[in-house]
């Protein structure tokens, strides 16, 4: 399930668009430990297409997508 | 078209490494994508049936399967698939991907030219270290992992055969025409699958007894001439492999030729004062896309279809360039009163201009027209165009379209269909 979150993000001195916080349901702030690839990718799951972020969050390695100016995830169905 | 510059054999030393890469069913594949319940059904984009623009506009495979075809009315493609999904367009999202298609091109060439949202022309020639099939294959694989489409990619030493190849295999598939199997694959292929061959010229290739594009390929010009005058010559190159037109650089402006919009009412049109409501909102449109693009123009042409289908057009050249919205709605409504009379109520009109100059060329002062009259007209569509820019497009609008709200509510500006170019 596509689900649109909110990211703290910054721009290094390159230029590069870094996320380095998501928030989730509860409004709680989890830090991406490590960014691991970015790459311009389609999601199928989730049905949308941007630049996928692989990142490490709590251990896990998740995808998170900027498609134009919102990023989403594919989130599990509960 | 050139048709020396289409069909000229000594143009290329080499041969090219052309490619033609086609979105699969461009719309409703970006609809499947992003509405993953829809993957294993029948769909199809199709327009708004209540407002009579019913008619299928894309179609994913399945759909395919039961035979639905672009172009076609939703009761027909229901009747034949009754469980087809069907979805409103988005315009703004395809574009984005065709956008996005462009950027996967261009780390490959600078030559790349459009052929509507969802085709185009790459020239690899000097610009890739392994062959044209095996660059074909990883645009094409690298389009399916980053967009989430799939496409059919054609490779050969022109154009036109490039093209052949993308529609000769699909989905997601490539296919080489070379010139040591164009004969066995192209020339065995109906003379329809051609670019170029439409209905009618298939129908007049086929009264000569001309059914295969080998049989085009084999028949004398001058016997193709006598019949299809200059068209003749240019097929006949196509089908032999001469094409030599080049593929447009990137930043290649396509030159534009008329600026138009048209409609289809939600209601037949019984009235004039009908017509000239929806008149007034296409000129409106019309000339500001014509003021926007910096031109002004000199042929004013409508086009009109009545609810029986019957069409025609008709065009007329005024005495001063220009872009007035005025001027052009007063001229495009005398032009439908001199040459139709209601005598059956119209399903759709278009209103289109042509004959450019860019608007900064000097101009001869009239000796009878008030010049400062002009001014003040141009001052006031400037004024009227900054304010519907701004606030949007229903914020100023002429008193004549509150008496007919149900036939002027729509905004043939921002809102128009874009039809795929297999529909075209």
């Amino acid at each position: 399930m596509k689900k649109y979150i909110k990211v703290t993000a910054t721009f290094d001195c390159d230029g590069n668009l870094l996320p380095e916080y998501i928030y989730w349901n509860d409004n709680k702030k989890y830090p991406i430990d490590k960014i691991t690839d970015i790459r311009y990718a389609a999601s199928l799951k989730a049905g949308g297409a941007g630049i996928r972020y692989t990142c490490m969050i709590l251990g896990k390695e998740r995808f998170l997508f900027l498609e134009e100016n919102r990023w989403f995830v594919d989130a599990k169905d509960k | 078209m050139d048709i020396k510059n289409a069909v000229d054999r000594n143009k290329y030393k080499k041969d090219r490494v052309i490619l033609h890469s086609d979105c699969n069913g461009f719309y409703a594949s970006v609809e499947c994508l992003y509405n993953p319940q829809l993957r294993n059904k029948p769909v199809a984009v199709s327009g708004d049936a209540e407002n009579r623009h019913g008619i299928i506009l894309a179609k994913n495979e399945i759909a395919k399967k039961y035979n639905v075809k672009t172009g076609e009315a939703i009761w027909q493609a229901m009747q034949k698939c009754p469980e087809l999904v069907t979805v409103p367009p988005h315009f703004e999202l395809y574009k984005r991907f065709s956008a996005m298609t462009k950027r996967i091109y261009s780390d490959y060439t600078d030559r790349i030219e459009s052929f509507g949202l969802d085709e185009a022309w790459l020239d690899l020639t000097g610009n890739i270290k392994g062959s044209g099939f095996d660059t074909a294959v990883e645009i094409k694989e690298r389009i399916k992992r980053e967009l989430g489409i799939t496409v059919s990619i054609g490779v050969s030493f022109n154009k036109i055969f490039a093209k052949f190849g993308s529609d000769y295999k699909k989905p997601d598939a490539v296919t080489c025409i070379t010139r040591q199997n164009y004969r066995d694959i192209v020339w065995n292929s109906p003379a329809s699958d051609l670019l170029y061959v439409g209905k009618a010229t298939k129908n007049k290739l086929n009264r000569i007894g001309i059914y295969t594009i080998g049989d085009i390929a084999k028949t004398s010009p001058d016997i193709l001439r006598n019949h299809l005058g200059k068209w003749g010559d240019l097929i006949y190159g196509f089908a032999n492999g001469f094409d030599s037109s080049p593929v447009s650089h990137i930043n290649e402006k396509s030159d534009i030729k008329s600026i138009g919009n048209s409609t289809t009412t939600p209601r037949d049109m019984k009235t004039f004062d009908d017509v000239k409501t929806v008149m007034c909102v296409l000129c409106d449109s019309v000339c500001r896309r014509v003021r926007e693009q910096g031109f002004m123009a000199k042929t004013v042409g409508i086009s009109v279809r009545d609810n029986e289908l019957n069409c025609f057009t008709r065009q007329r050249t005024l005495e001063e360039y220009t872009n007035f919205t005025r001027t052009i709605a007063d001229n495009a409504f005398s032009l439908f009163k001199k040459s139709y009379k209601m005598q059956i109520p119209l399903r759709s009109i278009g209103v289109f201009v042509t004959d450019f100059v860019h608007d900064n060329i000097p101009h001869q002062i009239s000796l009878l027209q008030s010049e400062e009259r002009l001014m003040q007209n141009r001052q006031l569509d400037k004024t009227l165009d900054t304010l519907k820019k701004r606030f949007g497009n229903y914020i100023v609008r002429p008193a004549i379209l509150l008496k007919n709200n149900d036939l002027s509510s729509f905004n043939p500006k921002d809102e128009h269909t874009i039809h795929p170019m297999g529909y075209l």
